[in-house]
């Protein structure tokens, strides 16, 4: 049984609307590899231009931030389910 | 150019946003928008509003941060009135209810950003936006406040 990834709705029209997506993956790194390969617009959106995460892109495994684990190294099981949650910042300047 | 999309909002809810503005005045205030987004027409309407709680302590003046755990706060009450979360609402005290460099950098595309603007402590000007498919601006949104809230 493969990785579960929920896909938040702002980004589901870029994952031809689908509201999850499931891989076979052994880390979050991979699983979120195989979105963005199967969703190539869905990378300017979770990663930036260097590759990393975005900053206000929060990712847990069955309800585990990953910040707490060992992040995009973190290890998945067939079954897990990948959270992606926004969360959200902006302000004058 | 993106053709302008339109968002609907009750009077009632649109003052509260700017009530709100005006209670944390001179910080940013923050919350959820809540409503529905029919894709078939385009017609996006808010419904609801579920204020939050600035988590900038460092710099509230001039930014705003909602957690992970307050937005699945707004989705389950979303969830609870059978609604979904279109978008996000935040003040620009003494500033105009403009989407600054700081705003698009963090913005996720799909949602509405509501920024009304609030001047030595009176609501002003309210402003819709959303942000383009590649990141690299955002577009304005017509607001079209209602007498009445929609069903």
């Amino acid at each position: 049984m493969p990785v579960k990834v929920i896909i938040p709705t702002p980004l589901r029209p870029f994952a031809g609307k689908r509201d999850s997506a499931e891989f076979n993956a052994a880390t979050v790194g991979e699983a979120l590899g195989c979105l963005t390969a199967e969703f190539a617009e869905l990378r300017r959106h979770l990663f930036t231009e260097e590759g990393k995460l975005r900053s206000f892109v929060n990712v847990y495994v069955n309800d585990e931030d990953i910040r707490y684990l060992a992040k995009e190294d973190t290890r998945t099981k067939d079954g897990d389910t990948i959270n992606i949650v926004p969360s959200i910042a902006g302000g004058i300047f | 150019m993106n053709t302008l999309s339109q968002i609907g909002i009750g009077r009632e809810l649109a003052e509260q946003i700017g009530r709100h503005g005006a209670e944390t005045y001179p910080h940013e205030c923050c919350g959820a928008l809540l409503g529905r987004d029919s894709a078939a027409d385009a017609a996006r309407e808010i419904l609801a509003l579920f204020p939050l709680v600035n988590r900038r302590d460092d710099s509230p003046r001039n930014r705003f941060s909602i957690t992970a755990d307050d937005v699945r706060a707004a989705e389950n009450a979303a969830r609870g009135q059978q609604l979904e979360i279109v978008g996000w609402y935040h003040s620009h005290p003494d500033h105009p209810a403009r989407p600054s460099e700081y705003d698009r950098e963090h913005a996720w595309p799909w949602y509405s950003y509501v920024i009304v603007s609030v001047q030595s402590g009176a609501p002003q000007e309210m402003t819709s936006w959303r942000l383009a498919d590649d990141r690299t601006e955002f577009s304005a949104e017509a607001i079209a406040i209602r007498q009445h809230a929609s069903a």
